[in-house]
């Protein structure tokens, strides 16, 4: 009975997965022949100084987005854990970001930020009316920012779910010995969040090393090349300058960096707990 | 933060009534309350100004306070999108959607039913189920190159199919081990009395098993569909003409080409989250779970 789904996913992701390794070692423009090619195709993306820089930028979005979204979704998940009626209705006007698509919110925030036709201009106000998207500093910020208003209410989400979860004994035995807020905070909401920020912090992380949908409608990786992350520069390469070798290459990249980190995180988190608490669920 | 202490403090009121209440009172949470306001502001701002926008004309969009609402409303931008073919990506979106989530479902849920009904004894099943755990560790974009081959040697490059197929296998891991979680949790002694009733597999499967775990499926299909439903890359790569876009991929075309006109560009981006947000208000519980399928309980 798993026969099904298991030739489904052998077909479409593993079969793919281990293509992509056996491609980075041949040449192929995308429509001819496919040639190979030895090591030739990873010696010259190795030396291509468009490698780090890629490798540079995707971490500047990978550590900022979560350093912006971590602790503002702990905060709103906390205060959105209290079972007040109009926290509810907050909750339900924060989700809204979560259920459109990322081109959508890509394309308004383009509208949005337009120094000509956008809401500074419309509102005159100078300090709005910069060349949001054609400065690199500027751009990258811009990027955090739509990446936080889109993904903050899914990690607020889980939040809340796991601050409800936190036995009320715990507040009850702290308030006894007079813990105050901000030390009950710190000493027991916190400390019980543990594993939830290990899952959301990887979920977070894993997510932000394949951002393209977002960067590649926002900025198409510029200006120049300061918002070209690694997903976009496989892209660029793979389907713009019809060079799949090396493409498949970056994709080999992005996966061994991906499980780098998610392993990083698990060992941070204390040994297999993200991944047990995955199947625990 | 205070929050979770303000609602330990109401729960513990009962015995010592007057000095939690005391205590509730000082104990707001000022700094989550502004965050919480704040944050509403924040994702409030631009949807109500992409709402209003829509409805202008585009001189008039020039001329006026942008948060100011219309004066005199129009429809003429939805009327420009819809009559850019919205009709046919929508049917495109829905057939891409739909064609992939039910037979998602469907393959998971049997394959999660004889990954749980082996247990530990069906060697060839766990092996089976770890190959789907490490699957959630697959990110897609490093496996476009090669799907695109392979699209493209079965000629299926161009059409929603090309879309489909993908879609259901990087869904598949996810609903796997969610649908598994969910099915364990049945009884075992119905999965016995079925037996002892003669009921084969197949059968208990269907008419034990799927109605048990009905919310799960739900989420599942939820997760998945919102997932395929704003997907861009698989339609970016896969297809190439203008009859076969699905939604995103055609407001990113649309913006390209309207780009001066952002009370249109604006109105596309209403009207391809509507049937969404619609979804929402009508079923916001279903909703909310399905968004976190999996990661929180």
């Amino acid at each position: 009975m798993a026969l099904p789904a298991l030739l489904v996913f052998v077909a479409f992701a593993v079969v793919p997965l281990v293509g992509v390794l056996f491609l980075s070692f041949t040449s192929w423009d995308g429509i001819g022949v496919i040639r190979p090619a030895g090591f030739d195709t990873w010696r010259s993306v190795l030396r291509d100084p468009g490698l780090p820089h890629a490798l540079w930028v995707t971490f500047v979005v990978i550590a900022l987005s979560w350093a912006v979204q971590t602790p503002l979704s702990i905060l709103l998940g906390v205060f959105l854990a209290g079972r007040q009626r109009y926290r509810e209705f907050l909750a339900v006007l924060f989700i809204v970001p979560l259920l459109l698509s990322s081109a959508a919110i890509a394309i308004t925030y383009k509208a949005l930020l337009d120094p000509n036709f956008g809401l500074g201009a419309g509102l005159n106000i100078p300090l709005l009316t910069q060349d949001w998207l054609g400065k690199p500093t500027l751009a990258m910020g811009v990027i955090i920012f739509v990446v936080s208003w889109q993904y903050i209410p899914f990690h607020t989400l889980i939040y809340q779910g796991a601050v409800r979860q936190i036995p009320r004994s715990m507040y009850e035995a702290a308030q006894l010995d007079g813990a105050g807020r901000v030390r009950t905070f710190f000493r027991i909401t916190l400390p019980q969040l543990k594993y939830t920020i290990i899952t959301s912090s990887t979920l977070m992380v894993v997510g932000s090393l394949v951002f393209f949908d977002l960067i590649f409608v926002l900025t198409e990786g510029g200006p120049g090349d300061a918002t070209r992350v690694l997903a976009l520069d496989m892209y660029k390469r793979g389907f713009q300058a019809n060079l799949m070798g090396p493409a498949s290459a970056i994709a080999v990249i992005l996966v061994l960096v991906g499980l780098a980190l998610a392993l990083l995180l698990r060992r941070i988190g204390g040994g297999g707990s993200s991944a047990s608490q995955l199947e625990g669920m | 933060m205070a929050t979770t202490v303000g609602a330990g403090t109401r729960q513990a009121a009962g015995g010592q009534k007057r000095r939690s209440r005391g205590r509730g009172a000082r104990r707001r949470n000022w700094l989550g309350g502004a965050a919480g306001w704040l944050w509403l502001l924040i994702v409030i701002v631009p949807v109500y100004w992409i709402v209003i926008t829509s409805f202008k004309t585009q001189s008039n969009y020039f001329l006026t306070n942008p948060f100011a609402p219309p004066t005199e409303p129009t429809l003429d931008n939805y009327q420009l999108v819809i009559e850019s073919n919205f009709v046919r990506y929508f049917v495109n979106s829905t057939v891409v959607a739909v064609g992939a989530v039910v037979p998602t479902v469907l393959v998971s849920f049997m394959a999660a039913y004889a990954i749980v009904r082996a247990g530990d004894e069906g060697r060839l099943l766990r092996l089976v189920n770890s190959l789907f755990l490490m699957g959630l560790a697959i990110p897609l974009q490093a496996a476009i190159i090669p799907v695109y081959l392979i699209v493209i040697r079965l000629q299926m490059y161009d059409t929603l199919l090309a879309i489909i197929l993908p879609s259901i296998a990087f869904a598949i891991p996810l609903s796997v081990l969610v649908l598994s979680n969910f099915i364990r949790d049945v009884p075992k002694e119905l999965f016995d009395s079925m037996r002892v009733d003669g009921a084969s597999e197949w059968s208990t499967l269907w008419h034990l098993a799927f109605p048990l775990t009905r919310p799960a499926l739900v989420t599942v299909s939820i997760y998945n569909g919102l997932a395929i439903w704003n997907g861009f890359l698989l339609p970016l790569i896969l297809t190439q003409s203008p009859d076969q876009r699905t939604l995103p991929l055609a407001l990113w075309t649309f913006q390209g080409q309207y780009s001066v006109n952002v009370p249109a560009v604006l109105a596309s981006v209403v009207l391809t989250a509507l049937p969404i947000l619609a979804l929402y208000v009508l079923g916001r519980r279903q909703l909310l779970s399905g968004l976190t399928a999996g990661f929180s309980k």
